[in-house]
């Protein structure tokens, strides 16, 4: 008989008991902290006299504030500084494992995990953060928690939780030129709606995820969350026990992967599963996409034209009219050749090697656009230590990008990188929320990273398969 | 060290089976989080004080100066009952939006629907979050605007809402209301009665290893 699916499987092995509230009560296998969301979960633990209840299984980084120009602490701004400061008080008196910027290992949380080995298949993650989906490329169960959840997590190493219905969105065929996980991503939110997915856990299957390398699929589960669901997976496959066995932990352990291998295996979902919902999308059919609006959900093909709010459905006219007031775009256009002065290419979506690899073929031997300020932030530091190795800092510098260090930057402007006034930027990071980076006027356009070099290059969003590939020279 | 106070936490844990107040009402689909408390207004440590923060870039200019927004208006200053359309609070996971919201005054939502975590934010603060079809909503946001100080009450227990004459069916999602009404919304003390338990489940997992998981108490 089929035990379900790799939902339901892990969720079983982690169910302690069902709440009176009809929730259950799950126990946590990693909990990954950062800056913003724990410290105020550790002064609720402080007024109640509680303490970290499974430190081991707890690891901290800080990504969110941390300055990715100049690093020297204290940090040039206070409350950075002090958000800083008091996350190494908490860790340290807790005797939690934290990725500082000191050790080499820093990054964006959901960068981290995955490069550690310390996000595993079968696990139960979670993190004060919405994009904790991303872990669930390996096959883990990960979501994203609030601050009250994380005093709960802490004090207990358990959360509260519903389960909800799994949607299975099977992808086949094969990815065309210039076509990527993200476009993927972007293609499902468009069609499924940003709250097509409340209620749901979406696994992604099918040739086309398959055939992707954990990166790819780190991208397509991080914006689960703006399809609505909250959390998305991969069955684990012989690519994810390849990386697994390159990462830390097991290099450490390496009797640990023979032992925990038949228990990856064990909880990927049954053949016969059976789904609340299944979607299939043709990977063949899809060209690179690009938002007009506001939401994840406002995408277009690249060379699609940009639909008349009149043509949406009656709930989302509203919301495009504004979109597109904000943006100045106008129906029937085209996003290629939208102006841009700014390019970014970073965030947990896509700041991983692979990522930068692709977007500098595109950039190498070309100049940015004069007025485009283009910059990298790389995942992590080794990310960008490893990149610079291989020479993909020279590669963007001589182009004209900034390459800065490792942080969550202007993805969401929570340090100095942050667009100004009315300013439009090329983006691969996940969320194009009006204020979102850094100005209430700024403009961004979320796109597939070497669709940002493409950007960068000609000052204008531009479909990349129009430019000629360059070879880089490692 | 001490584990006295373990299971035992002496915060009290109201129910809250009905809700009322006067109306605010926050129109527009897809409200996502960075609307609702900007990120440069979380670099800080402790929620106190995100109140005067809450949507404030809707609410003022470049130069701070008030703008036309339902918040900013005499007649709202004392809503506590926030009527949205759909897809409220999609977005990041940030507490610090429902916190603020909460700071500002606000003791409950009704809207056509929520999105996930921040409903369960508003939950482990005891803030229900109810949902109604988008006609009744769009009725309710007219009467609020004409009835600014009319008092709409929740009965989160019989899954009604009642303004001026009318009472309508709404929804409270189960656990939701099971948490509010019972008064066990806040979670860490009722889990924390189950710490033997918790660690048996860790013990049965094979990735986490015996050093992990602390002694029985
Ligand atoms: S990179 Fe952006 S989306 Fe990812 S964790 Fe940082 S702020 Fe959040």
């Amino acid at each position: 008989m089929s035990e379900g699916t790799l939902y339901d499987k892990v969720w079983d092995r982690h169910k302690v008991t069902t709440l009176p509230t009809g929730q259950d009560q799950l126990f946590v296998g990693l909990h990954l902290i950062h800056e913003v969301t724990s410290p105020q979960a550790f002064g609720m633990l402080r007024e109640r006299d509680l303490e970290v209840a499974y430190p081991e299984l707890t690891h901290a980084t800080v990504d969110h504030i941390v300055p990715t120009a100049d690093q020297s602490r204290p940090y040039e701004e206070d409350a950075a500084e002090e958000m800083m400061a008091e996350l190494e008080a908490n860790v340290r008196e807790a005797g939690i494992e934290f990725s500082d910027p000191n050790s080499g290992d820093q990054g964006i949380v959901h960068v981290i995990g995955p490069e550690q080995g310390l996000t595993q298949p079968g696990k139960t993650i979670v993190c004060g953060d919405s994009h904790t989906s991303t872990h669930g490329a390996f096959g883990a169960l990960a979501f994203g928690i609030g601050t009250s959840q994380i005093r709960d997590v802490l004090a207990t190493g358990t959360v509260a939780m519903e389960k909800q219905k799994v949607r299975k969105i099977q992808v086949d065929g094969e990815l065309g030129e210039g076509v990527e996980a993200k476009d993927v991503i972007l293609e499902i939110i468009r069609r499924l709606g940003t709250e097509g997915g409340v209620g749901y856990v979406y696994e992604y299957a099918g040739s086309a995820i398959e055939s992707l390398g954990m990166e790819g699929r780190m991208s397509i589960c991080n914006m689960s969350i703006e399809g609505g669901a909250r959390a998305g997976y991969v069955n684990p496959d012989e690519t994810t026990y390849e990386w697994l066995e390159e990462t830390d932990y097991f290099q450490e352990n390496p009797e640990k992967f023979d032992e925990l291998k038949p228990y990856w295996e064990s909880i990927a979902s049954d053949g016969d599963a059976e789904y609340d919902d299944v979607v299939h999308i043709d990977a063949d059919d899809l060209e690179p996409v690009v938002t007009w609006g506001t939401t994840p959900g406002q995408g277009i093909g690249i060379t699609e034209e940009i639909p008349s709010p009149e043509d949406l459905p009656a709930d989302k006219q509203d919301t495009a009219r504004r979109a597109q007031e904000h943006m100045r775009v106008e129906p029937g256009e085209t996003m290629a050749g939208y102006p841009v002065d700014v390019a970014f290419l970073g965030s947990c979506t896509n700041a991983r090697l692979p990522d930068l690899r692709r977007a500098a073929r595109v950039v190498e031997g070309r100049e940015v656009a004069d007025d485009v300020r283009a910059m990298v932030v790389p995942g992590s530091q080794r990310v960008q230590r490893a990149a610079e190795e291989e020479g993909l800092k020279d590669v963007f510098e001589a182009a004209g990008f900034e390459w800065r260090n490792a942080g969550c930057s202007m993805c969401l402007g929570m340090n100095e990188d942050q667009l100004e006034g009315d300013e439009a930027c090329a983006s691969s990071s996940n969320r194009n929320f009006v204020g979102r980076q850094g100005s209430k006027d700024g403009r961004t356009v979320l796109m597939n990273p070497r669709m940002v070099a493409a950007a960068a290059l000609e000052g204008e969003v531009t479909d990349v398969r129009e430019l000629p590939e360059t070879e880089v020279t490692a | 060290m001490s584990h006295e106070t373990d299971g035992g936490d002496e915060v009290e844990i109201p129910a809250v089976d009905y809700v009322s107040g006067s109306g605010v009402p926050i129109r527009g689909n897809d409200i996502d989080t960075d609307q609702i408390i900007p990120a440069r207004f979380m670099k800080v440590v402790t929620f106190d004080g995100l109140g005067e923060f809450a949507f404030f870039d809707q609410r003022f200019d470049e130069n701070d100066d008030p703008k036309d927004h339902p918040m900013n208006e005499d007649r709202f200053q004392d809503s506590s009952v926030m009527v949205v359309n759909s897809n409220f609070g999609c977005g990041s996971s940030r507490e610090h939006a429902p916190q603020a919201l909460m700071r500002w005054g606000i003791d409950a939502l009704i809207g056509e629907s929520f999105a996930e975590i921040f409903a369960g934010n508003c939950l482990a603060l005891g803030i229900p979050t109810v949902t109604a079809d988008a006609e009744t909503i769009e009725e309710l946001q007219a009467w609020v605007d004409e009835n600014p100080d009319g008092e709409i009450e929740i009965d989160v227990e019989a899954e009604t809402v009642t303004f001026g004459e009318r009472t309508v069916d709404v929804t409270v999602d189960d656990a939701q209301r099971k948490a509010l009404v019972e008064g066990v919304w806040d979670t860490t003390a009722l889990m924390k009665s189950n710490a033997n338990a918790v660690r048996e489940t860790a013990a049965e997992l094979p990735y986490v290893e015996d050093a992990a998981i602390p002694e029985a108490e």
